[in-house]
C-alpha cells in the first residue's frame, strides 16, 4: 500500500495542472459563491413617465434607483424602456392610479420589484389605523378625512407568471452550446497528440486554418442541431415565446458557438492529455454557468466579481437569447453583446491559430520536438 | 534531384540531438539510419521530413505534398478504419480518381491488408498497423519517403512484407530514408548512417563501413581478462575482442575473426565510449 501511495504522490507532483486545479478550484468556487451567488436584488432601476412623473420620482426611495423621469412620455415609452433594458420597473403616472410595468424577463429583479411596489402602496392599507390615531390627538369635534392613495396597478411584462422556465430555457441553450463547444471540442487536438497523429498532421500539406476549421466544423454541426432541439423543446414543451427575430437569435448563437469552439480548440492545443483538457475546460465552463447572469443576476454580484462576467461569452449569449425570445429586442438594443462576442471570438481564434502554427509548423514547436526530446535526445 | 541534409545541428536546451550531420538522399535509393535509443534518429528524420527546423545547417526537401512520412507512432488513427485512414491521407494529399483507387487497392493487397479494410486502426496488430502506416505514407507516390522505425516490434514475416513495400517505393523512384535498430536491415540499404548521441560515427555502404573498421577483431570461447573487458562483447556463444592496435598480442585463446556490420557498428560505439572514457559494451 505504501508503494502505491508514494507512486500516486510522485505522479500527482508531476501533474502540476491537476495539482493547481485542486487548489484553484475550491478558491474559485468560494469566491464565486461568496461574492456572486446572490439572489438578493438591492437596486431596482426605475423610470417614471407621465404627468405626475416629477412629483412621483421625488417620492421614490430605495431599493428603487431612478434612471429617468420623462413627464412628456406615456405607457408606450415606458414599455420600450423596459424592453430595451434601460430599467427594471416603469411607473406610468397621471390619469387616476399609477400603472407599474415590471420586466418579468429578469426574474429576481421582477420579484424584488413586486415586493417593493406592494410596500409603496402599503400606507393605503394602514389608513383606518392612522384615522384612529389622529382622532386621539385632535380636539373633540374636529375631523380630518384622510384620503387613501389609489393603489398602483401592476403589470408584469414578458413573463407575466414569472415562470422560471421561460427565463432559464434561452440561457440553458447557451449552456448546452458551451458543453458541446468547449468541453467536447477541447478533446479534439489532444486526442491527436495522444494518438501520435499530430506529428503526422504537421508534415501533411494542411495549413493551420485547414486543421482548425476541420476540427471545429463537426462540432459546429452537432451543436447547431443541439441548439435547434433545445429551442424546439423549450418552445413546445415549456411554452417559451419567440418575440424577436430568428435571424438575430441564430446569428448570435452561431457567433457564440464560434467563440466557445475556438476556446475549446485552444484549450485542446495547450493540453498534454485529455485529463488536462477536461480540467481546463471545466475551469472555463463553471464560471460561465455561475457568473453569466444565467442563474444569479449580474446586478446582485459584487463589482469585484462582476467584471469577470463581462469576460465570459455566455454572459452575452444569455443577453441575446433572452433579448430575442422573451423581450423581442431589436439589434439596436443588442449591438453591445454582439460586438463583445465578436471581440471574444476574434481573441480566441487568434490564440488558437497561433497555437496551431506552433504545433504544426516546422520549428522548435511544442508538439513533435518535445516528444523527440523525451524519446531520443536524453543524455 | 537529390534531397538530404548538410551540417545539421539540433539542440533541445542543453541537450544536443544532432551535431553536424550530413546525409544525401538520391531518388530510387533506400538509405538507413541506425543507432541505439537516444542516438538522434527520430530528430534527423523529423528534420528531413520538415516537422523540425534545425538550429543550423540546411535541409533540402520537396514540398510537403510530395513527402511521405511515417512517425515512430505509426500515425494511424485508432478510431478510423483502415479504409478511412487511407481516405483521409488521399484527401489531404489531393489524390483522387481511378488510378489512385487502383493504387490504393494494389498497396492494400501487397501489404496483406485487403481483407481488413473495415477494421478500426486501433484493432490492428502492431505489424498490420505499421504496414498501414507505410502504405499511407507512400499512397501519393512521394518523392521523399521518410519512415521512422517501421519494423520495430514487428514479427519477421511482417518485417519482410514491410521491406518489400519499402523497396517497391524506391523502385518507383522515391528517395527513401528508414530509421531502424536492426543491422540486417541496414545491410540491405544502399547506404547507412550510424548515429550515436547525435554524432555520425560511420556512413557509407555496409561493406565500406565494415572495411573501415579500425584495429583488429578476435573471437574466442573464454571470457576476456579483466583488463580487456572494456573491449570485449558476447556474440552468440562466443566472445569478440577488439584491439585498436593491430599488432597487439592477445594470446592463443583468441583467433583472428572477420568482422561483419554488427561487429563494425559495435566497434564504432565502443571506440566512441572509450574516447569518452566510458565502459565497454559486453
Amino acid at each position: 500500500m505504501r508503494a502505491m501511495i508514494v507512486k500516486e504522490f510522485l505522479q500527482l507532483r508531476r501533474d502540476r495542472r491537476t495539482l493547481a486545479m485542486m487548489i484553484v478550484l475550491p478558491i474559485m468556487l468560494l469566491v464565486i459563491f461568496g461574492y456572486a451567488a446572490s439572489f438578493d436584488v438591492s437596486r431596482i432601476s426605475a423610470v417614471v413617465v407621465g404627468a405626475q412623473a416629477k412629483n412621483f420620482s421625488q417620492r421614490l426611495k430605495a431599493p428603487f434607483s431612478l434612471v429617468g423621469t420623462y413627464p412628456g412620455q406615456g405607457a408606450a415609452a415606458a414599455r420600450r424602456d423596459l424592453r430595451d433594458g434601460k430599467a427594471d420597473v416603469a411607473f406610468v403616472t397621471g390619469g387616476g392610479s399609477t400603472l407599474v410595468f415590471i420586466n418579468g424577463a429578469d426574474l429576481f429583479s421582477a420579484r424584488a420589484a413586486e415586493t417593493a411596489v406592494a410596500r409603496l402602496s402599503a400606507p393605503g392599507a394602514d389608513m383606518p389605523r392612522l384615522q384612529a390615531e389622529l382622532k386621539k390627538v385632535l380636539p373633540p369635534g374636529a375631523e380630518i378625512k384622510l384620503v387613501a392613495p389609489v393603489p398602483p396597478r401592476v403589470k408584469i411584462l414578458y413573463n407575466p407568471g414569472l415562470k422560471t422556465t421561460l427565463v432559464m430555457v434561452p440561457g440553458i441553450a447557451g449552456v448546452i452550446l458551451v458543453f458541446v463547444g468547449t468541453l467536447i471540442a477541447s478533446l479534439g487536438v489532444v486526442r491527436e497528440r495522444q494518438a501520435g497523429t499530430l506529428e503526422q498532421l504537421a508534415v501533411m500539406p494542411l495549413s493551420p486554418w485547414d486543421v482548425l476549421i476541420g476540427k471545429i466544423a463537426p462540432y459546429f454541426a452537432v451543436a447547431a442541431i443541439d441548439l435547434a432541439l433545445v429551442l424546439a423543446v423549450g418552445m413546445w414543451l415549456f411554452g417559451v415565446p419567440m418575440r424577436g427575430s430568428w435571424v438575430l437569435l441564430i446569428l448570435g448563437a452561431l457567433l457564440f458557438l464560434f467563440v466557445t469552439l475556438s476556446i475549446g480548440v485552444l484549450i485542446s492545443s495547450v493540453s498534454q492529455n485529455q485529463g488536462q483538457a477536461m480540467q481546463l475546460a471545466m475551469l472555463t465552463v463553471l464560471p460561465q454557468i455561475l457568473l453569466s447572469g444565467l442563474i444569479f443576476p449580474l446586478s446582485s454580484m459584487a463589482a469585484g466579481v462582476r467584471w469577470i462576467s463581462y469576460l465570459l461569452p455566455l454572459t452575452y449569449f444569455v443577453q441575446i437569447s433572452r433579448g430575442e425570445m422573451l423581450l423581442g429586442q431589436p439589434l439596436r438594443d443588442l449591438w453591445q453583446p454582439f460586438l463583445y462576442l465578436a471581440v471574444l471570438g476574434l481573441v480566441a481564434v487568434t490564440f488558437a491559430i497561433l497555437r496551431f502554427h506552433r504545433l504544426l509548423n516546422p520549428s522548435q514547436g511544442l508538439g513533435a520536438p518535445r516528444r523527440v526530446q523525451s524519446a531520443e535526445a536524453r543524455p | 534531384m537529390s534531397w538530404g541534409v548538410q551540417g545539421v545541428e539540433v539542440h533541445f536546451g542543453k541537450v544536443t540531438a544532432l551535431r553536424d550531420v550530413d546525409l544525401a538522399l538520391p531518388p530510387g535509393e533506400v538509405r538507413v539510419v541506425v543507432g541505439g535509443d537516444g542516438a538522434g534518429k527520430t530528430t534527423l528524420l523529423q528534420v528531413v521530413a520538415g516537422s523540425l527546423r534545425p538550429q543550423s545547417g540546411e535541409a533540402a526537401k520537396p514540398p510537403a505534398a510530395r513527402i511521405g512520412y511515417l512517425p515512430a507512432s505509426s500515425g494511424i488513427y485508432p478510431d478510423l478504419t483502415v479504409g478511412e485512414n487511407l481516405d483521409f491521407a488521399a484527401a489531404a494529399y489531393g489524390v483522387s480518381g481511378q488510378p489512385a483507387r487502383e493504387r490504393r487497392r494494389l498497396l492494400l493487397t501487397r501489404a496483406g491488408l485487403d481483407g481488413v479494410e473495415r477494421r478500426l486502426g486501433g484493432e490492428l496488430s502492431g505489424g498490420m498497423r505499421q504496414k498501414l502506416g507505410v502504405i499511407r505514407a507512400m499512397l501519393h507516390r512521394p518523392e521523399l519517403l521518410v519512415l521512422d522505425e517501421p519494423t520495430t516490434g514487428v514479427d519477421p514475416i511482417s518485417r519482410r512484407g514491410l521491406w518489400w513495400l519499402i523497396a517497391h517505393a524506391a523502385a518507383e523512384g522515391s528517395a527513401v530514408l528508414v530509421a531502424t535498430t536492426y543491422l540486417d536491415e541496414a545491410e540491405r540499404a544502399a547506404e547507412l548512417l550510424l548515429l550515436d548521441r547525435g554524432r555520425v560515427l560511420a556512413s557509407g555502404r555496409a561493406d565500406e563501413v565494415v572495411r573501415g573498421m579500425p584495429g583488429r577483431l578476435f573471437a574466442g570461447d573464454g571470457a576476456p581478462a579483466a583488463e580487456d573487458a572494456r573491449r570485449a562483447w558476447r556474440r552468440g556463444r562466443r566472445w569478440r575482442l577488439w584491439c585498436p592496435d593491430g599488432d597487439a598480442d592477445v594470446g592463443s585463446a583468441w583467433q583472428a575473426a572477420s568482422p561483419d556490420l554488427q561487429d563494425a557498428v559495435t566497434v564504432a560505439l565502443l571506440q566512441e565510449g572509450l574516447d569518452d572514457g566510458e565502459g565497454g559494451v559486453a
